[in-house]
């Protein structure tokens, strides 16, 4: 994977880093910024240019049909597209003022604030407790035992998962129905204190019951976190979400309130994805 | 003669299947829809009604008629075999067999003639018989077939009972032919256990089954108890297999870790093809490579550092058979890494791990069963080898743990007592059936031990 910076994408970065946060147009801080955003999977675009931005303490929902780009845009994010050898991204992704693409920044570090949830619940073969104390570990977040036992708990808790599991702590994660298991990945994501949290169809797996759980979750972790969202229903966005960007065919279509967006969209595109009219 | 009818009744198969075929799409009325199944079953119903059962008869008259005759024939001359031996009548029957339906005759008499006669006489009943009641049963499974294809007849249930009924035949073949193969090996170290106490052979500690006449007893022809020890040979065997896992199993591991998660495609597509040919080299060019180069070398080395190394050592040995079963490794290892989810790498990697940490943290442990069982196969693999010990290691049974030293395995004796002229009976012979049954009874225990590891850690992912 390489970065590819052309000159002047590299002043327009630039002149956008500053030492304040950026702030839109109401002023609400923005957490990250995308800009110009273009990835390719070997010789096939997928995504053609995407400006979005993501505001501090709010859900962003990333909709669209199959195959528009979401997940793609969302991996850029915390540049899990790494791991894909044959995708290259250009363009810039600030994390607040800082570059996500850069080469000098540490992948390791980018991770560690912008967390991610996988669409299956991917619990590692472990008790439910090493799941949630796997990322603290890695990054010695925890003084000791007892503070990363307190690490563990608290994270449990405000996943919504701590009541259900804390007699079986030593119980493999896999053991769990695939709802609480989701909120364990949930968990594990919490435990290194992340800034933003990415979520790709979180509740495809579930039934209704663990989806409302995991939704009512995304509105309480909103108070501390920064939450971005790809989801297919379209009454999930309209749930959890404060803003919803609407993708389609690797462009964004637009973005904005997620109240305006589906119920005065300005794209003709838009008004026919969420009256179901294609995708 | 078999092959004959065997042919026939194949064209019997294959004309029935089309005759079946057409049959059923004639009772439909050309139909589809009203048949139960489709044609093709129709056919196989047929096809199996008319052959299965006239071979089912053949392969049996096959095994049977030989011995039947036989009896019939000593039965019916009893006055001419009357006193032969054992060995002699078995002559007597060849050599009238080979007069009635041709062949090489070794020398005939009057005897021998007569019994050919009732050998050919009876040859002409048992194959008309044969062929008539091949024919009837043909003819009766067409019959009965035919007339039972309808519409609403379940063909393709029966086909499919037919072919598990076969399957279940064919791994019931496999199963008694490892029964059989235990039984006998478990018989005759039971007849080796009679002259040599158990004790002595599993607890003894000196090994040299080729002085067995000698010392004490030695008049009576009985053997000497005291030099069945198999304790040499298995410390020589473990000495060698832990040699050669210490070599393969980082080895193999590490490349199987490499060839996963870091080589590139090509490099992969490459690499894993070569290691793989390791496997296919012959043992015997092993053990030459071992006894000629790698041997010769510890050697020299060895005594350039002053310690005394016998030109025939279990180092040689254990090193080369190591790098042998590195490919049983790592080619097991690398499959086992490879069904590791790709989501867990995810995951992990989602957390900010590196891929260092991830694969240490997560994917090692999660392909952990697939490993240890990675392993254990290449351990059997070890204990059973033979060529490279042989060339390399010595015939001396040494109970050391000096790995410098010459020693002997379990499988190595097994080959120097078998090897030469042998009585059957002797406790010499058939201490290699014990070594056997010992052999057999530590590769069953470690394989049993390899499937407890992997069921008691398997589906914790899914
Ligand atoms: N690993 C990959 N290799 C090659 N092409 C890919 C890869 N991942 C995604 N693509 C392509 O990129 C485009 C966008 O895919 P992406 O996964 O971002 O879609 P999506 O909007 O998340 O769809 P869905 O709603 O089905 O998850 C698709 O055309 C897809 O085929
Ligand atoms: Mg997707």
């Amino acid at each position: 994977m390489a970065l590819e910076m052309t000159t002047d994408t590299e002043s327009a970065m630039n002149t956008m880093i500053s030492a304040r946060p950026a702030v839109s147009a109401e002023g609400e801080t923005l957490k990250m910024r995308g800009r110009n955003v273009k990835v390719f999977y070997g010789d096939k675009q997928a995504l053609h240019g995407v400006d979005l931005d993501i505001r501090k303490n709010q859900v962003t929902s990333l909709i669209g049909p199959s195959g528009c780009g979401k997940s793609t845009f969302l991996r850029c994010l915390n540049r899990m597209n790494d791991t894909i050898d044959i995708c290259r991204v250009q363009g810039d992704i600030l994390l607040d003022n800082d570059d996500v693409y850069d080469p000098h920044i540490d992948v390791v570090e980018l991770r560690a604030r912008v967390g991610m949830v996988f669409q299956k619940p991917n619990p590692f073969p472990k008790s439910i407790f090493e799941n949630v104390a796997y990322g603290p570990r890695i990054h010695g977040l925890a003084q000791g035992k007892a503070d990363l036992e307190n690490i563990v708990a608290s994270s449990l808790q405000r996943a919504g998962l701590f009541e259900e599991v804390k007699d079986r702590l030593d119980e493999p994660g896999t053991g769990l129905s695939g709802g609480q298991q989701q909120r364990l990945c949930i968990a594990r994501a919490i435990a290194v204190s992340p800034e933003v949290i990415l979520m790709d169809e979180p509740c495809s797996a579930l039934d209704p019951i663990a989806t409302a759980r995991v939704e009512e979750l995304m509105d309480e972790l909103r108070q501390n976190y920064t939450i971005v969202i790809v989801t297919h229903s379209m009454q999930q966005a309209a749930r959890v979400s404060q803003r919803t960007a609407f993708f389609h065919l690797g462009n964004l279509v637009e973005e904005g309130l997620t109240n305006d967006i589906f119920t005065n969209p300005n794209d003709q595109r838009t008004q026919d994805y969420i009256t179901g009219r294609f995708g | 003669m078999f092959w004959t009818y065997a042919a026939l009744l194949l064209l019997v198969f294959v004309t029935a299947n089309v005759y079946g075929r057409f049959r059923a799409m004639q009772v439909a009325g050309n139909q589809l829809s009203a048949l139960h199944s489709r044609p093709g079953y129709y056919g196989g119903y047929l096809a199996i009604l008319a052959a299965l059962p006239a071979f089912t008869l053949l392969i049996a008259w096959e095994i049977v008629e030989p011995r039947l005759l036989d009896t019939m024939v000593i039965s019916a001359k009893a006055e001419i075999v009357a006193g032969l031996s054992k060995a002699e009548l078995q002559a007597f029957l060849r050599d009238a067999r080979a007069i009635a339906f041709g062949g090489i005759v070794a020398f005939s008499d009057a005897g021998k003639e007569q019994a050919a006669e009732v050998f050919s006489s009876l040859g002409q009943t048992s194959l008309f018989l044969k062929t008539t009641l091949i024919l009837a049963l043909v003819a009766g499974g067409m019959w009965y077939g035919n007339r039972t294809i309808a519409p609403a007849m379940r063909a393709r249930h029966f086909v499919e009972r037919t072919v598990m009924a076969l399957l279940i035949l064919c791994s019931a073949v496999a199963i008694f032919t490892t029964i059989g193969i235990v039984l006998s090996l478990v018989f005759e170290s039971l007849m080796f256990f009679r002259q040599i106490p158990v004790l002595d052979f599993v607890l003894g500690t000196h090994w040299s089954p080729q002085s067995a006449f000698e010392g004490a007893g030695a008049e009576q022809g009985e053997a000497n108890t005291e030099i069945f020890g198999a304790i040499p040979l298995l410390v020589g065997t473990m000495l060698i297999t832990a040699i050669a896992i210490l070599v393969a199993a980082p080895v193999g591991l590490l490349s199987a870790i490499y060839l996963s998660d870091y080589a590139s495609t090509p490099v992969r597509a490459i690499a894993k093809p070569v290691l793989e040919i390791l496997a296919g080299i012959p043992t015997v060019v092993y053990g030459f490579f071992a006894a000629l180069t790698v041997a010769p070398f510890i050697r020299g080395w060895g005594e350039s550092l002053g310690l005394s190394v016998s030109s025939e050592s279990a180092l040689a040995a254990g090193l080369v058979m190591g790098i042998m079963i590195i490919p049983f490794v790592s080619s097991l290892s690398d499959d086992v890494i490879n069904a590791v989810p790709q989501s867990l790498r995810d995951g992990s990697a989602g957390l900010g791990a590196t891929r260092s940490e991830t694969i240490r943290r997560v994917v090692l442990p999660a392909a952990l069963p697939g490993i240890v069982s990675a392993l254990i196969l290449a351990i059997s693999r070890a204990i059973g080898e033979t060529m490279i010990v042989v060339m390399a290691a010595g015939l001396a049974a040494n109970m050391t743990v000096n790995p410098l030293e010459a020693v002997t395995t379990v499988t190595v004796q097994i080959v120097t007592l078998l090897v030469g002229d042998q009585e059957f009976d002797s406790a010499k012979t058939l201490a290699a059936f014990a070594l056997g049954l010992l052999l057999f009874c530590i590769t069953l225990a470690l394989n049993i031990f390899a499937l407890r590891v992997v069921k008691k850690y398997r589906e914790q992912y899914d």
